[in-house]
């Protein structure tokens, strides 16, 4: 792999330093954070077009003038994979938006999904020295998109240079985010990677769980197709563990294993009626509606497209859901959480447009039981009111049930967000493999190596429900720490 | 991938396909599962597996033109492709020597049947199978299951072939007549309901191999779930096949008409 030159020797070269003094500090702060163009909501909760629909080239050039090109970047301290900000935001502002693409593809296998959901605001834009002045971030995240949505849309997309291959085969369990990350890394580094995918298609949460209106399907296709361009090979219809073993993989030659199987199994709240036609868990749905598109008219998998629909948690999953709700034809679509929104997990971005495209927050609401009608339909919920009393162990105030404030309310669809557990494929099928109480995958922190020399892990099975960002950032750090190994075990 | 090599009629609805599925032929067991996709905007529908040739690389699946996408797959001839087929999905039948074993079939839970029936057989139990249709035309592999068990019992509603009954009068009347260690089940799930209903009975242990809806079939959603002793249980990753004596059957019934109105569009 070619060397990658310092933050310092970047931030050093002469084109970088005409940039900065071609603008006072002052001037920069003074411009004001761009706002994202987004769909009306009226017009965007009966379709499933993006709604956010990213910069204008003026407008990424303006919003790349606010960044003061930080001697110490601390932005990038927040970013799980150190994606080189102040370098590809200064191309922006200089107008070579193609070489932004490429410093992007450096460090992140798809800046272009990373760019839409990500959660920014807890970390690379958390981080920004504007923060520090009292004022509005960066819009990193903005930028990045729209640097790697030019590439995408110029016809020109480049191909990160690839070193010589080293002729050793490596195998990768999973193609979503952690499994992708890591395959692009490796391929940089000259190694045979398979992935092996166990759906029919590649690319895990981006393609069942996120919808088409917050990431387009063919974005995360054009992502992917540049990692097979790397000479990463993508195996669907492959279960490890099932279809082949670990001891397969040995005999096939793979000398070290990926594994980034996610965190797959719905958690359901195990209250009376959950079985009841109707209740289904967030995967379920937006599995149906994202990876089988049965809400298009030639698919032949079916949906619900209930007219009351409740979406019980307050998670980014949740509210894709309940937005996908809306999309469907729910006149009433309603967020069902236990605390207040203060506490919701989900970004605040989806919560906005959430609320914006009519979904109504139930908060302070915790299901207790689900009845149905003659035909085992869900028809009503009984939610109980709840309030927050001392802070739990997680730090957040803890809800309790205000005693006999039960209420009874009209659904006719019910989609259970209460979160997920790590998927036990691999832990059963890999013998000596170290898990936790939790059921994941236990790796040292830095080298994400398990408890067998030849597996690393990463993502959710390491981590149980996280975020695609920091998957990834794992696949990152296993990658080196594989590479690492296999050189010493050469030596 | 996946093509067709030989496909035969059992029934004017019920067709047998060989499928070219080299990794899944050499790591299935009995009781295993797969989940088959036809065309593009096909769906994920699970189909067990039948049997399987490690030599050809082939597996068997027994399909009855039901619905939307089991009237597909039993379109495609020989040399087709089908889209996608995955597995082997699901928790092998836990085969041991325990003595005396039924195996009640109905439909075409017969074909899956068959590899337990086999199993079980070789591994050293006496096999007594009852197999049960509406009518003579719809047993199917009577001839196989002869050849892997000790004794097979013909059921017919109508009574145009073996006895005329239901599957659970010719369970009745092995259990009459001599001591069953275990029963496995697999069929339409009233039938399994009934034959547990019988079995509970008389004590005798007794597994279902249950056929719920189904979609991702490695435990991602949930769409499979149901109650067995109270708790849930998906049936992709825990099941199959349950304890028949634990299972909801009213619920899973109720369940598996879930999308009723799609389905008849």
């Amino acid at each position: 792999m070619e060397t990658i030159p310092t933050v310092a020797e970047r931030r050093a070269e002469s084109w970088r330093e005409e940039l900065r003094q071609g603008m006072k500090a002052k001037e920069r702060t003074a411009i004001h954070r761009v706002e994202m163009n987004e769909l009306d909501p009226d017009y965007r909760s009966h379709n499933n077009e993006e709604v956010n629909q990213g910069l204008t080239e003026e407008q990424a050039l303006r919003e790349a003038q606010r960044c003061l090109d930080c001697v110490t970047p601390t932005c990038m301290e927040g970013c799980p994979v150190s994606i080189q900000i102040p370098s590809f935001i200064k191309n922006i502002e200089r107008g070579n938006f193609l070489e932004a693409a490429r410093v992007l593809k450096e460090t992140s296998a798809l800046p272009a999904v990373c760019g839409r959901v990500c959660p920014q605001e807890k970390q690379c834009e958390s981080r920004c020295v504007h923060v520090k002045m009292k004022k509005a971030p960066v819009a990193i995240g903005y930028l990045e998109r729209f640097a790697a949505d030019y590439e995408r849309e110029s016809g020109q997309i480049a191909v990160p240079e690839c070193a010589p291959s080293k002729g050793i085969k490596i195998a990768v369990v999973g193609s979503g985010p952690a499994g992708l990350s890591f395959a692009g890394d490796m391929a940089k580094r000259g190694y045979d990677v398979t992935v092996f995918e166990a759906l029919h298609e590649i690319g895990g949460v981006l393609k069942y769980g996120i919808p088409e209106f917050r990431l387009p399907n063919r974005i995360v296709e054009v992502e992917i197709d540049g990692l097979r361009k790397m000479g990463v090979q993508f195996i669907t219809n492959c279960i490890v563990g099932k279809t082949i073993s670990y001891d397969d993989l040995h005999a096939d030659g793979f000398r070290g294993i990926f594994v980034a199987s996610g965190a797959g199994l719905p958690n359901f709240m195990n209250i009376p009626g959950e079985n009841l036609i109707g209740v289904m868990s967030s995967n379920e749905y937006l599995t149906r509606v994202n990876l089988m598109h049965a809400a298009s008219t030639d698919a032949d998998t079916p949906v619900f497209k209930g007219k009351h629909v409740a979406v019980i948690g307050g998670g980014n999953t949740a509210m894709d859901s309940v937005r996908t709700a809306r999309r469907l034809g729910a006149a009433r679509a309603m967020i069902v959480y236990r605390r207040s929104e203060e506490e919701m997990p989900a970004r605040i971005e989806e919560v906005k447009h959430a609320k914006e495209e009519g979904v109504e927050f139930l908060t302070l609401h915790n299901p207790i039981e689900y009845l149905g009608d003659e035909n085992g339909r869900v028809k009503h919920m009984r939610l109980q009111r709840m309030e927050l009393g001392e802070p739990d162990a997680s730090g957040r105030r803890r809800p309790v049930p205000v005693e006999g404030a039960v209420e009874t309310i009209d659904v006719d669809e019910v989609i259970v967000s209460v979160g997920v557990s790590p998927n036990p494929l691999i832990p059963q099928a890999f013998a000596g493999l170290e898990i936790s109480k939790r059921g994941t995958i236990i790796v040292g922190e830095a080298d994400m190596r398990s408890s067998l020399a030849d597996v690393y892990a990463g993502g959710d099975i390491v981590r149980g429900g996280a975020t695609v960002i920091l998957a990834m950032g794992d696949g990152r750090r296993a990658a080196a720490a594989m590479d690492e190994a296999l050189q010493e075990h050469k030596s | 991938m996946n093509r067709i090599v030989s496909k035969e009629h059992f029934s004017p609805h019920v067709v047998k396909l060989e499928v070219e599925a080299p990794l899944i032929a050499r790591s299935r067991k009995a009781g295993h599962f797969v989940i088959v996709r036809v065309g593009e905007q096909g769906e994920r529908i699970p189909l067990t597996i039948a049997s399987a040739d490690t030599s050809r690389g082939t597996i068997t699946l027994v399909v009855q033109a039901v619905g939307r996408s089991s009237k597909k797959l039993c379109a495609l001839d020989e040399g087709d492709a089908v889209t996608d087929v995955v597995g082997p999905l699901g928790q092998a039948t836990h085969i041991e020597r325990v003595g005396t074993v039924v195996c009640a079939g109905g439909g075409v839970g017969v074909a899956p049947l068959l590899p337990i029936v086999e199993a079980f057989h070789k591994a050293g139990n006496r096999v007594i199978v009852v197999l049960a249709a509406r009518t003579k035309d719809l047993i199917i592999l009577e001839d196989r299951m002869r050849a892997c068990s000790d004794e097979v019992i013909i059921m017919t509603d109508d009574g145009s072939y073996g006895t005329k009954g239901l599957v659970t009068q010719g369970v009745e009347s092995v259990i009459q007549r001599e001591s069953v260690n275990l029963c496995v089940t697999i069929g339409p799930a009233v039938m399994m309901k009934f034959v547990a209903a019988l079995t509970k009975k008389y004590e005798i242990p007794t597994v279902a191999s249950l056929n719920t809806i189904m979609v991702d079939g490695t435990g991602m959603c949930g769409a499979c779930r149901v109650t067995v002793g109270g708790r849930t249980k998906f049936v992709c990753v825990d099941g199959p096949e349950f304890d028949a004596h634990q299972v909801d059957f009213d619920e899973m019934m109720m369940r598996l008409r879930s999308y009723k109105e799609e389905e008849q569009k």
